[in-house]
């Protein structure tokens, strides 16, 4: 990965993409020794080390990715509240997912078909993502159209997660892309799985009434500052060591 | 491979030497001269009962293994102290979750299926590594894996890449080549950390000393006391004894420890020109035994922690099942279970 030149990289662009994609990694990271068979745990930990490669070239544009992972405080992180909530059952994996794979594909799809800083990493980056849509598409199906138990953990996680689908399309900083359009993709091809997996798209608001913000703003939810001193508590302990 | 196959001893079927009245005597024969011609046997070749069982319980302790060892590392994927330590960890412990799959795999091959074996694991019948049963306290303890855990396992398993069972022997070539690579990503973080701050030198002395004496009796009881031995050497599953095995793998570390610049915890070790060695201080097998029998700091915990995850993870592999038998009439799952639709 060719970075082209840091200067043109807008920093604010960088830190939310490459956030996304540092801290839904460590929470896929979280699953490992517990997943439902064999297969996940090696799909988990594929899709976890994916973005973990993307976070490390997006922070490197703009900084030394350790110090902008492991010395950041919470509010100075960019990500969106979706990728921080914790893993809950598998369903609320799936949904995740679901959600955030979708959304980034198409982004990162816009981007790669542009000449901006971010079209090299787009381009290696949207077909991994294929990869992770596809997972989830297909999980989703799985457990919407499997049994009674599954659907109603699939239809639960779904409205769960709901309320944090609507940050992904607030404008970013840097971003030349048409945030409208690529919502009402979103919707449509998310409503689309949804219908395939026997289950129909949630209701209720897709953003919270907070007027504070939300991630893009470094507002944060609660369990996202444990998620961070965990990762962070052994980095910190050592200053300056290298490892 | 056509040479292979050409050069091999005709064989009858294990199908057909139980659905015809075949001599048993005359398809011993065939096998151990197989054997001895250091051939590879194969899922559909005759094959004694007593070494179809040895090579499933050895392949099953191997994958739980696998599987039951990514806890112990995973223990520290979310503390990883930076982004490329992260990666090349994550990456180890999905290489261990795909090292149980071609291991499973392989033991399916002998007409043992996946669920079997882990219905045998989680009710304590089979074992896996004991070395396992150790904690991993601080992160020195994820190189400390790496470089002594994983050259113990590398040193027994190296000579499995020969083992006379095709299915297994291939599995371990491919497996081997990934854990040698875990092995050297261990040295390179113990050799960080011993070359950093007087803090993390210390972890990873800390490190090796708590896990040289376990690593050590992963080879095994000596061989006087080993109770499944000389049976599997006859068959060449097995092909060096674990008092070789271990020597060989002393001989290793001690030069690989002062390149480290770390000592190993043994006032006894010399090395004996006369004989070409390192001798080596007497071994705690009171400690082995014990751990094998339960008593480990984490045995409890790891096995606990495995059927949660399997426990936890039942409704999903249900659904997997359940979805595919209504939308392909394929009897395989997305998940590898044997499903509902099969059994019914």
């Amino acid at each position: 990965m060719t970075a082209t030149g840091s200067a043109t990289v807008p920093v604010t662009a960088a830190l939310a993409l490459g956030d996304d994609a540092l801290v839904l990694s460590h929470r896929l990271g979280e699953w490992a020794g517990h997943a439902p068979a064999l297969e996940e745990e090696v799909a988990l930990a594929n899709i976890a080390l994916d973005l973990l490669g993307q976070a490390r070239v997006l922070l490197s544009l703009v900084g030394d990715e350790d110090e902008l992972a492991y010395l950041r405080e919470e509010r100075s992180f960019r990500n969106l509240q979706l990728v921080e909530q914790p893993n809950g059952d598998f369903a609320h994996t799936i949904a995740r997912q679901l959600y955030f794979s979708t959304y980034q594909h198409l982004l990162h799809a816009e981007l790669a078909a542009g000449d901006g800083p971010f079209a090299p990493l787009a381009a290696k980056a949207v077909k991994e993502v294929a990869y992770h849509r596809d997972h989830a598409e297909q999980w989703t199906r799985r457990l919407g159209d499997g049994t009674g138990t599954s659907h109603e953990r699939m239809r639960r996680a779904c409205a769960a997660l709901w309320r944090f689908t609507g940050e992904m399309f607030q404008p970013v900083e840097g971003l030349d892309v048409d945030w409208a359009a690529l919502e009402s993709r979103w919707l449509e091809s998310v409503a689309e799985v949804l219908d395939r997996a026997t289950l129909t798209v949630p209701e209720g608001p897709r953003t919270g009434a907070w007027s504070a913000g939300a991630g893009r703003q470094g507002i944060h939810t609660e369990p996202f500052g444990r998620m961070l001193a965990e990762m962070q508590h052994l980095h910190r302990s050592h200053p300056g060591a290298s490892w | 491979m056509a040479t292979a196959a050409a050069q091999r001893t005709a064989r009858p079927e294990a199908d057909g030497a139980r659905n015809t009245a075949g001599d048993p005597a005359e398809y011993q024969r065939v096998f151990d001269a197989a054997v001895a011609a250091d051939e590879r046997i194969e899922p559909r070749d005759w094959m004694p009962d007593a070494y179809r069982a040895t090579l499933v319980r050895q392949i099953a302790q191997h994958a739980h293994s696998e599987i039951i060892g990514m806890q112990p590392e995973a223990n520290w994927i979310t503390r990883a102290p930076s982004l490329r330590r992260k990666a090349i960890l994550m990456a180890k412990v999905q290489d261990e979750a795909g090292h149980g799959l071609y291991l499973y795999s392989a033991a399916e091959t002998l007409g043992t299926s996946r669920d079997e074996l882990l219905d045998k694991l989680h009710s304590g019948r089979q074992k896996y590594s004991s070395i396992f049963n150790y904690p991993t306290l601080t992160w020195a303890d994820v190189g400390a894996i790496g470089w002594l855990v994983d050259g113990a396992a590398i040193t027994n398993q190296v000579p499995l890449c020969r083992c006379s069972y095709g299915p297994y022997a291939r599995a371990m070539v491919r497996i081997c080549k990934e854990e040698s690579f875990h092995q050297r990503q261990g040295y390179e973080l113990l050799l960080a950390l011993s070359q950093g701050t007087p803090e993390q030198h210390a972890m990873a002395q800390d490190a090796v000393d708590r896990w040289w004496w376990p690593s050590l009796m992963m080879f095994g009881p000596p061989d006087d006391e080993s109770q499944h031995s000389a049976q599997s050497m006859e068959w060449k599953i097995k092909r060096h004894s674990n008092d070789e095995l271990r020597q060989r793998f002393v001989d290793i570390c001690v030069p690989q420890a002062e390149s480290l610049g770390l000592t190993l915890p043994d006032p006894d070790l010399k090395w004996n020109e006369e004989r070409g060695h390192h001798e080596f201080g007497r071994i705690d097998w009171t400690e082995f035994w014990e751990v094998l029998k339960g008593n480990g700091p984490c045995n409890e915990q790891r096995l606990t922690q495995r059927k949660r995850a399997h426990d936890e993870g039942a409704w999903v592999r249900e659904a997997a099942a359940a979805h595919a038998a209504k939308h392909t009439g394929a009897t395989k799952a997305a998940g590898h279970e044997t499903t509902g639709a099969e059994r019914a």
